[in-house]
C-alpha cells in the first residue's frame, strides 16, 4: 500500500508522464486512490503497468459507480495490484454524466488487462458506460432484451407491492 | 320387467364385460330406487369399489413416494438440502429420492429467489416434468420476492408457473418444509387440510365469502367480485387451450 507521501510521488511522476491526467489524490482507511482523467485512462493504467519502479501489474478487480448528485456523476474505478510487493493502488476515472440518453464512454483497458472484458460488460450492463474498444460489449448479467441501467442511483428501486392478508387494503386495486 | 331386461343383457352365471355401459347404468339406477338386492347388489359394490379404491391407492402410492427435483435456487437450498439428511429425514415420508432429471421428478421445491433471468429456465424445467407434478413454493424469496423488491427478481413464482404449497419463513426451517410436504401429501390424497379456518372456525370467511356474508365494504366486494371473474376467465382460457391442445408458450 503506498502511503499517503508515497502516492503523491506517484502522482508527482505520473503526471509529469502524461501531463494533466491526475486530478486529484486521496489517501483514507490505509486506501490509497488516483482520481485521473477519463481521457488518459490507457496512458495513465499504461504508465502504472509497465513503469519500472511501479509495475502495478495485475487488474484485481474493474467497477463502476454512480455518485448522483456530486459532478462528475460516474466513476470507473481499477483496483490495481502490485504482486510482489503486495501493494494495492485504487485508479478513479472521473465520467461526467453526458445527458439525456447518451451514454458516458471510456477507453477499455483490455488492452492492458485482458482479464477486464467481463467487469468491463457488467460496468456497462449496470450504470450504462460504454467502453470503446471492447470487443463484444453485450449485457452479462441482466437479460440480453433488458432496459435501463439498473444500477444507478436514480433507477427506481422496482419491485411491486404484493398481497397478503393483512395488506389487502391498502394494495390499491391490487386485482385490475 | 327392468329385472329380467337385465338379466337377458347380462345373466349373472356369465362372465361380463365390465365395460358394458348400458348393464352397469341400469343396475346403479336400481340402486338408486333402492330395488337391487342379492347377487346384483354384491355385484354393484365390487365393480364399483374397485375404481374408488383404486384412485385412492393411487393417491396414496403417489404421495408416498414423491421424487423431487434437485433444484437449489438460492440460499433456502441449504435448508432443502438438509431435510434429507437423517437429522430430519424426508425418508420417512417417502421423498428422499431426489432425482437429477425433470423427467424423473414430479416435485419442484422452488428453494429460493428467482431472478427474471432464471425464469424462464425454471419454467422450463417445470414443462419438462412429467404429470402428475407439484410445486412447492419455498420461503419468502419464491413466494412474493421477500426482501429482494428490486429489478432482478421475480415477485413471486406464482406469476409464472402454478404454486401448490407456499412455505413461510427466511429460511423455513426444514422442520417447516417437512410439514409443508407433508400437507402437499394430504392435497395428493385428496384430503387437503383446510388449514387454520377450519381450526379457528372461520370457514366462510374466504375472500370469496366474506362479499356473500355483508361483512365486506362495497369497495371489497367490488374487488372480490373482479378476481374471482378474472381467475374464472382464466381457468376457463386454460381449459380451453388444453382441449384444443395448444402448448403453453
Ligand atoms: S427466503 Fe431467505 S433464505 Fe430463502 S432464498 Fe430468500 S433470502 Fe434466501
Amino acid at each position: 500500500m503506498p502511503d499517503s507521501p508515497g502516492l503523491e510521488l506517484i502522482a508527482h511522476e505520473l503526471d509529469d508522464a502524461a501531463a494533466g491526467s491526475v486530478l486529484s489524490t486521496y489517501h483514507e482507511h490505509g486506501q490509497a486512490c488516483l482520481i485521473v482523467d477519463p481521457q488518459r485512462i490507457l496512458e495513465v493504467l499504461g504508465w502504472l503497468r509497465d513503469t519500472p519502479a511501479q509495475e502495478y501489474r495485475f487488474l484485481a478487480s474493474l467497477h463502476g459507480v454512480d455518485y448522483l448528485p456530486s459532478e462528475p456523476r460516474f466513476g470507473v474505478v481499477y483496483e490495481l495490484l502490485n504482486m510482489p510487493r503486495v501493494e494495492r493502488l485504487r485508479v478513479r476515472a472521473a465520467l461526467a454524466d453526458p445527458g439525456g440518453e447518451e451514454l458516458p464512454e471510456i477507453d477499455s483497458c483490455m488492452p492492458l488487462f485482458a482479464g477486464a472484458e467481463f467487469q468491463e460488460r457488467e460496468v456497462y450492463d449496470f450504470f450504462g458506460i460504454v467502453f470503446r474498444g471492447h470487443p463484444d460489449l453485450r449485457r452479462i448479467l441482466m437479460p440480453e432484451d433488458y432496459v435501463g441501467w439498473p444500477q444507478r442511483r436514480d433507477f427506481p428501486v422496482g419491485g411491486e407491492p404484493v398481497i397478503f392478508t393483512h395488506t389487502e387494503r391498502e394494495v390499491p386495486r391490487w386485482y385490475a | 320387467m327392468r329385472r329380467e331386461k337385465l338379466r337377458a343383457l347380462a345373466p349373472l352365471e356369465e362372465p361380463r364385460s365390465p365395460t358394458d355401459l348400458r348393464v352397469r347404468q341400469l343396475r346403479a339406477r336400481d340402486l338408486l330406487r333402492g330395488d337391487l338386492e342379492g347377487p346384483d347388489l354384491e355385484q354393484h359394490v365390487a365393480e364399483a369399489t374397485l375404481p374408488t379404491t383404486m384412485a385412492k391407492t393411487i393417491g396414496w402410492a403417489r404421495a408416498n413416494s414423491i421424487f423431487p427435483a434437485t433444484f437449489g435456487l438460492a440460499c433456502c437450498a441449504i435448508e432443502m438440502m438438509s431435510m434429507v439428511s437423517p437429522r430430519y429425514d424426508i425418508a420417512r415420508f417417502g421423498a428422499e429420492n431426489m432425482r437429477a432429471s425433470p423427467r424423473q421428478a414430479d416435485m419442484l421445491i422452488l428453494s429460493g429467489r428467482v431472478s427474471i433471468k432464471m425464469a424462464p429456465v425454471v419454467r422450463r424445467i417445470y414443462d419438462q416434468m412429467l404429470e402428475p407434478k407439484w410445486v412447492i413454493s419455498m420461503g419468502a424469496c419464491s413466494s412474493s420476492g421477500g426482501m429482494f423488491a428490486n429489478y432482478a427478481v421475480v415477485q413471486g413464482a406464482d406469476k409464472f408457473m402454478p404454486v401448490d404449497i407456499h412455505i413461510p419463513g427466511c429460511p423455513p426451517r426444514p422442520e417447516a418444509l417437512v410439514y409443508g410436504f407433508n400437507k402437499l401429501q394430504r392435497m395428493i390424497l385428496g384430503n387437503p387440510d383446510s388449514g387454520w379456518r377450519r381450526r379457528y372456525k372461520a370457514i366462510g370467511t374466504e375472500e370469496w365469502a366474506r362479499a356473500a356474508t355483508g361483512t365486506a365494504s362495497p369497495d371489497e366486494a367490488e374487488a372480490y367480485a373482479a378476481a374471482r371473474e378474472l381467475s374464472v376467465a382464466y381457468d376457463s382460457a386454460r381449459a380451453q387451450e388444453s382441449r384444443q391442445g395448444r402448448r403453453d408458450a
